[in-house]
């Protein structure tokens, strides 16, 4: 029988031990030198004749039952074994777990390459005067938590996340929907779980003194130190907004702190011409006291002058593996550290995350527009054609299922013989849809990016676990 | 990948070692399939469950849930195909799958007639 292995990806931990991420299932298996060549020599597109290959092996007996376990592992197939079906959604209505409140459309920043701003909105309209509401009314909200507290099926937790605009524009509808949501949990039974991501100019002492009561978890937009937050990141007069926000964030940190809440998290917009990761990951976290950091290239149609070119995803790559090597010392003492990305890519490998679909939108995560139109995700609020129903008639399942089946792993053939497409699975749909017009379609266009993020994630994996094995426990689903 | 059932071959060398939660739950998967019989209680728990009554025991019902014999089935011939079935016969009824087929064949409707039913020599 011809045999062969099957879409995988081999990397090397310290001390030259062999690891392989098989793309099939998301497991990683750990290689010795014997099992190591035996997937290497079946690697070939045509496959192997296993018993003329084995009647060759100069250590028979060992081989075979190396060979075996491989198969049964599901690391050597049959060439050509035909796939089992799978299905294409999971049983519907699936329960919601996340709803992403936009509270508001309105920003009191002009940030030079918002999608909500720029030239690659989804809605129609021009500037803060979209199709919508600028504000969410207080009556929306507390629908909006109903609506959450109906569809979320017996999850013992959901998350509401706040979001705009400039989410602290409308804070009143914040407090609404917190407190509206804490007595509504107490009937239902749940946990509720707040997150809300601001760009800092309007946290003053009352409002967070409320976020850190209710321990939110917060992301602050802000894209390193006043030079290069500056840059991009300014009020309507064109000045900065980097002075205004750093005092407030001091002020959040320490509170935070002292009561003990979530992480702080800080969300980097990487444009063309950004400072280097790591000097951007140091400063937020060492000079404003940032838990974690996440880095996000920006979102941009063709020909936007601050998109990262090809180049700009090289540099990126190579400066990311410059703060992995922060990563690895950290997990080595056995330390957390907030580079967030890895933290997420080091997660999900661990777990062996297979996903189906890139991301929850349509899935256990739907947005909310000011008016109560539910979308695929918050960026797709208002965008007529994702609208997925309304919180108070509830999800247009119909919409939702084809919107799912279509967007499917399965049916992205692009991605067919990519290693990566357990974890990427063809990428944010927001972006497909400014890139392509169709939020369905794979992101050809930063593949490399994710291919070399994923090796990254994978070498980082293979240190950290010839070193400090143990460190993997705080991933670990139950 | 470490057998514990592997003991003909003696002390079988480690070669594969699963490293994330995935590859543990497929190696756990792989060798329950391998095992032979395992008890329902066995840790981890067999992933294949045999088709006909005989393959395992069961005990038999002494007595009910509310430890009377009102709860039984009388006559336990009322339950002939349903414990058949469900593998829950007192004791073990041929297997209808593969070796007799044709085993309930003359035994229409077993509260009249289960003396008609076949006898099976193995």
């Amino acid at each position: 029988m011809q045999l062969r292995t099957v879409l995988h990806r081999r990397f090397r931990g310290e001390r030259g031990l062999e690891f392989v991420y098989v793309a099939t299932s998301a497991a990683i298996l750990g290689l010795d030198a014997l099992a190591h060549s035996i997937v290497a020599a079946f690697d070939v597109p045509e496959g192997l004749d296993a018993t003329e290959w084995l009647q060759a092996h100069p250590d028979r007996q060992a081989a075979e039952t190396t060979l075996h376990d491989l198969i049964d592992l599901g690391v050597i197939r049959p060439v050509g074994e035909p796939q089992a079906p799978r299905a294409q959604l999971p049983p519907m209505p699936f329960p919601i777990a996340t709803l992403v409140l936009n509270v508001t459309n309105k920003c009191n920043l002009t940030c030079t390459y918002c999608y909500e701003y720029g030239a690659d909105r989804l809605t129609s309209g021009t500037g803060s005067a979209g199709t919508g509401k600028a504000r969410m009314s207080d009556d929306t909200a507390r629908q909006s938590i109903d609506f959450l507290m109906r569809n979320s099926g017996d999850r013992p937790q959901v998350s509401i996340t706040f979001f705009g605009g400039e989410t602290l524009l409308n804070f009143p509808a914040i407090v609404a929907a917190t407190e509206y949501a804490e007595e509504r949990a107490r009937v239902h039974r749940k946990r509720v779980h707040y997150s809300l991501t601001t760009n800092a100019t309007l946290l003053t002492d009352e409002v967070v003194d409320f976020l850190t009561k209710h321990r939110f978890g917060i992301t602050v937009s802000i894209d390193g130190d006043q030079k290069d937050h500056d840059r991009h990141r300014t009020f309507r007069d064109g000045t900065g907004s980097f002075e205004t926000i750093a005092k407030r964030i001091r002020h959040l940190v320490a509170t935070n702190k002292q009561r003990k809440g979530r992480s702080i998290g800080a969300r980097v917009t990487l444009t063309a011409g950004a400072a280097p990761v790591a000097d951007t990951y140091r400063f937020l976290t060492q000079e404003l006291g940032f838990d974690e950091v996440g880095f996000a290239p920006v979102t941009a149609g063709l020909g936007r002058s601050y998109a990262l070119g090809e180049a700009g995803y090289e540099r990126l790559l190579r400066e990311f593996g410059e703060l992995a090597e922060d990563y690895v010392a950290a997990a080595k003492a056995g330390e957390a550290h907030g580079f967030a990305n890895l933290g997420d890519l080091l997660r999900e490998l661990h777990q062996g995350v297979n996903k189906a679909h890139p991301c929850g939108a349509g899935l256990g995560l739907l947005g909310v527009s000011t008016e109560g139109e539910l979308g695929l995700c918050h960026r797709f609020v208002e965008s007529k054609s994702h609208a997925v129903g309304h919180v108070t008639t509830g999800v247009d399942e119909a919409f939702r299922s084809s919107f799912l089946t279509k967007a499917h792993i399965d049916q992205k053939t692009d991605c067919t013989q990519c290693f990566a497409r357990p974890l990427c699975a063809g990428g944010c749909y927001h972006e497909a849809h400014v890139r392509y017009g169709d939020a369905t379609r794979a992101n050809l266009h930063y593949c490399e990016w994710i291919r070399g993020f994923v090796d990254l994630g994978l070498a980082t994996y293979g240190r950290i676990l010839t070193s400090n094995p143990k460190y993997f426990a705080r991933f670990e689903s139950s | 990948m470490n057998d514990p059932e592997a003991t003909t071959a003696g002390e079988r060398q480690t070669r594969i070692f699963p490293c994330n939660q995935k590859a543990q739950q497929l190696a756990a998967l792989v060798l329950a399939q391998r095992g032979g019989a395992r008890a329902l209680t066995q840790d981890p728990p067999p992933t294949q469950y045999p088709y006909g009554c005989t393959t395992i025991f069961a005990p038999g019902w002494e007595v009910d849930s509310s430890n009377g014999t009102h709860g039984l089935c009388q006559p336990i011939e009322r339950d002939l195909y349903d414990c058949y079935h469900t593998c829950y016969w007192p004791a073990q009824v041929p297997d209808g799958v593969t070796n007799a087929p044709n085993w309930t064949k003359s035994c229409g409707a077993p509260m009249q007639d289960w003396k008609s039913i076949d006898l099976v020599f193995p």
